[in-house]
């Protein structure tokens, strides 16, 4: 009865949506107080209902229910209890649902506490809102539905996909879709303001929250996919431009050039249409990825998602969301009144320089990832475009970028004296040239993008924290520390992009118990290879101890595993951290004649790429926290400025 | 702003949608014919790999004579299962030259002495550079060079048994 129960609020929650959105339709055009009234609470009710869905899936995951078709596919009774509830996500059905609920969720949240936006505007977001959910649940409903039963009842399940056996997966998609439904919040708040017209400082102050939100998860989701793909794949990367990568790129670029677009709206009302656009393109990259992961278009390693048919159906709901979305734009904007102007040297200049660098990379992975499909569509001819095309393309723009960032928070707003700012800006520059002598003095080979990088990333740590120079640090405004903190973290990361990618060093050999690998200044002895059993899987374990050249010793024991339910190998590689670097281990194949393929890297400094997207995570949120505090705050004071009259 | 300019967001998307949606369309087929078919060997001069062997470079294959080109190295397994193939080719008169990708001296030196060694020619390519140029990606790759240098076949993988009679079959075809 589980299952049947959950598609019943399934169905409530689809009837609720076609409500929600037909009174904000009907109740705009017909300018019905009343019915703005009732929207509140059906987008409440519609929020409970999915929820509940939802919830009765994860039982029946927990539960194992093998008559139910999703739990057979993508379970089995000897999972562990963790990858049991994360399988509730970890498949194409699931993670629809995830994404509706987290939608119906956010309408509820808006529709409980948002008391600051123009009731015409809050009710064509909620009625926005709707429409898109509604795209969800007929997908859900008529092609996906996740509640199935099996018949005849098998023994058991077929488990997850291996590779998604790992605690940082089962957590991994949840986050980039709690990122993809914050922006899609932000593209129903801006359909919402040009279906009324109503762009302004108010809306972008709604709107902020969403933005800021979805885009701390889509940080922490690339952090944690990159640092996934890093170490469970086993090829010591941690970025391949590949399309499914790109697909997480793509909505992080548009909502961190959307973040500062719709600060200058909050703070001086200018950039309008721009953040508007931005709003529409940023949930259109997210549409995007998910139906570039999903249709299988382009070849990834992320490959076990596909489905052809399914592509159809989110490219049909793509092209009435987002051509729908454009086209408002561009019948709308032309009325809506432009914003309050500034000077190119000020704070909202250095903004639109970030906006203007962040949309030209945008671009340039957008074409990189689609070149090969546009390609093959025109010609018939296969190709593929890989980092080279990617790096050069993208790093000098990224460097730029960094710059502008260093210099942004020293500007003040709608005018600053160019003087003033290349005073402020000598300690960083005189950094950058510190950190630039001492690297070409000090290296040889490095590459001019990994130089310069690390200088700039030397510069940028000292800029970050300038915004903070002589001020009272007690009465700093929370946000500011969130900016500061979030920049530094941009630094932190930047390095060790560079140091990854000029001083790693690697080794490849084919070694027998008893042999001795050496990279670096480590010295690792290769002591034996021993069978070990995890919960659903038998492993070959190499056991080596590691000697760093200090003489401090080390236990490493890279796998390679084989699981029973999806008779899949996967290799386990054995990471060893310190605080200069990362020693990584991989177990390949073996031979007859008892030789193993053990593949060793030194990796100097490169936690601090994760490191680094962690502390831009935590700035979003420190500065979250603040403007939603300040947000209440004034809200307060409003409210107690008219109960005093 | 020019009201047109509005509409060019609108536009842009359609591109995408029209190109995907053809994509979409197309029948799936993943198997890549190597680029490299049909076109000659690029030209390279690798180093002598070890003492006994002489250097290689791309002139050495474009003698007259069909000849194989086989990518290895020492700290590659299938390249150790393929080593049979590889004694039994040449046994039947086959030329074999040999690139040995990320690779010591010393470690070739000891896989060849253990496994045989079967190759004319061997080159070292310290950082891949030829082998990417060639369009292979992986160790063991085998490729078939007519005698004027154009390479006719890409072998993937590791050559069993069963590869030997069409190898044969191809080089005499080219020859």
């Amino acid at each position: 009865m589980i299952a049947e129960t959950g598609l019943i609020a399934l169905w409530l929650a689809a009837a609720l949506a076609l409500l929600q959105f037909a009174l904000g339709a009907i109740g705009l055009r017909a300018e019905r107080e009343d019915y703005f009234a009732a929207i509140r609470p059906v987008a409440v009710a519609q929020g409970v209902f999915v929820s509940l869905s939802f919830l009765l899936l994860i039982w029946l995951f927990l539960r194992s229910d093998m008559s139910v078709r999703l739990v057979v596919m993508n379970s089995a009774s000897v999972k562990p209890l963790l990858y049991k509830f994360a399988g509730t996500w970890g498949n194409h059905e699931g993670s629809m649902l995830l994404w509706v609920t987290v939608m119906g969720l956010a309408g509820a949240f808006i529709a409980l506490f948002e008391r600051s936006l123009k009731k015409a505007t809050l009710v064509a977001t909620l009625a926005a809102q709707a429409f898109i959910s509604l795209g969800f649940y007929a997908f859900l409903l008529i092609s996906s539905n996740p509640f199935e039963r099996m018949f005849p009842i098998p023994a058991d399940g077929q488990g997850l996909n291996p590779l998604l056996q790992d605690p940082g997966l089962a957590f991994h998609p949840p986050t980039l879709y709690f990122g993809y439904v914050g922006l899609s919040v932000a593209f129903s708040f801006a359909v919402g303001a040009m279906i009324t017209r109503d762009v302004g400082a108010a809306f972008a102050k709604a709107m902020r929250p969403w933005v800021l939100g979805a885009w701390i998860f889509l940080t922490l989701g690339i952090t944690a996919g990159s640092y996934w793909a890093y170490y469970e794949l086993g090829w010591g990367g941690w970025w391949f431009w590949d399309p499914v990568e790109n697909a997480s790129l793509m909505p992080w670029l548009a909502a961190t050039a959307l973040l500062h677009s719709v600060t200058v709206l909050a703070t001086r009302d200018g950039l309008r249409a721009w953040t508007l656009m931005l709003a529409v393109v940023a949930f259109s990259m997210s549409m995007i990825g998910t139906f570039l992961v999903r249709s299988g278009i382009l070849t990834s390693v992320h490959a076990f998602a596909v489905d052809p048919e399914r592509g159809s159906f989110i490219l049909a709901l793509l092209a009435i969301y987002i051509g729908g979305a454009m086209a408002l734009f561009a019948l709308r904007v032309g009325t809506v009144k432009e914003g309050s102007r500034f000077e190119l040297i000020s704070r909202e200049g250095a903004l639109v320089a970030n906006n203007l660098l962040l949309s030209v990379i945008l671009a340039l992975v957008f074409i990189g990832t689609l070149y090969p499909l546009l390609v093959e569509a025109v010609t018939g001819e296969k190709l593929s475009v890989g980092p080279p095309y990617f790096n050069l393309a993208t790093g000098p723009l990224a460097l730029m970028l960094v710059a502008v960032m260093a210099a942004g928070p020293l500007l003040r707003w709608r005018r600053d004296n160019p003087k003033a700012l290349v005073n402020r800006i000598s300690i960083p520059v005189l950094v950058v040239a510190a950190a630039l002598f001492a690297l070409v003095s000090l290296t040889t080979g490095m590459s001019v993008l990994a130089l310069l990088g690390l200088a700039l990333a030397a510069g940028v740590a000292v800029a970050s924290f300038a915004p903070l120079w002589k001020r009272n640090l007690r009465r700093t405004p929370l946000h500011t520390y969130g900016m500061v903190l979030a920049h530094f973290g941009i630094a932190v990361a930047l390095v060790g992009m560079a140091c990854e990618s000029s001083f790693t060093e690697e080794n490849l050999v084919a070694a027998k118990p008893g042999d001795e690998i050496v990279i670096n200044q480590w010295k690792l002895e290769f002591e034996a290879i021993e069978p070990v059993a995890g919960p659903n899987w038998t492993a070959l374990e190499g056991r080596m101890t590691a000697q760093y050249g200090d003489g401090t010793l080390h236990e490493i024991k890279p796998q390679n595993r084989m699981f029973a339910a999806a008779q899949t190998q996967t290799s386990e590689a054995a990471l060893l951290t310190r605080w200069n670097g990362q020693l990584y281990v991989v177990l390949g194949d073996g031979d007859s004649e008892g030789r193993w393929q053990v593949r060793v890297w030194w990796k100097p400094f490169v936690p601090l790429i994760w490191y680094g997207g962690i502390l831009v995570a935590l700035g979003g949120l420190l500065a979250m926290i603040g403007r939603l505090r300040r947000g209440y705050k004034q809200r307060k004071q409003r409210e107690y400025a008219e109960a005093m009259l | 702003m020019n009201r047109w300019l509005l509409w060019l967001p609108l536009a842009l998307f359609s591109l995408f949608f029209g190109a995907v949606a053809i994509g979409l369309m197309m029948p799936k087929d993943n198997i890549i014919e190597s680029k490299m078919v049909g076109k000659p060997m690029p030209t390279f001069a690798l180093p002598a790999a070890i003492e006994q062997r002489p250097a290689l470079s791309s002139a050495d294959l474009a003698k007259g004579k069909p000849t194989l080109l086989n990518i290895f190295a020492s700290w590659c397994v299938p390249c150790i299962a393929e080593a049979p193939q590889l004694l039994a080719l040449q046994k039947a008169g086959v030329e074999i030259n040999a690139i040995a990708s990320r690779d010591t001296p010393e470690d070739i030196a000891i896989f060849l002495n253990r496994w045989g060694n079967p190759y004319s020619r061997i080159g070292t390519d310290t950082t891949s550079k030829v082998q990417l140029e060639l369009g292979s990606s992986g160790v063991p790759e085998t490729f078939v060079i007519d005698g004027n240098g154009i390479i006719v076949h890409q072998h993937i993988g590791d050559i069993r048994q069963e590869d030997i009679a069409k190898l044969i079959e191809i080089l005499k075809e080219a020859g």
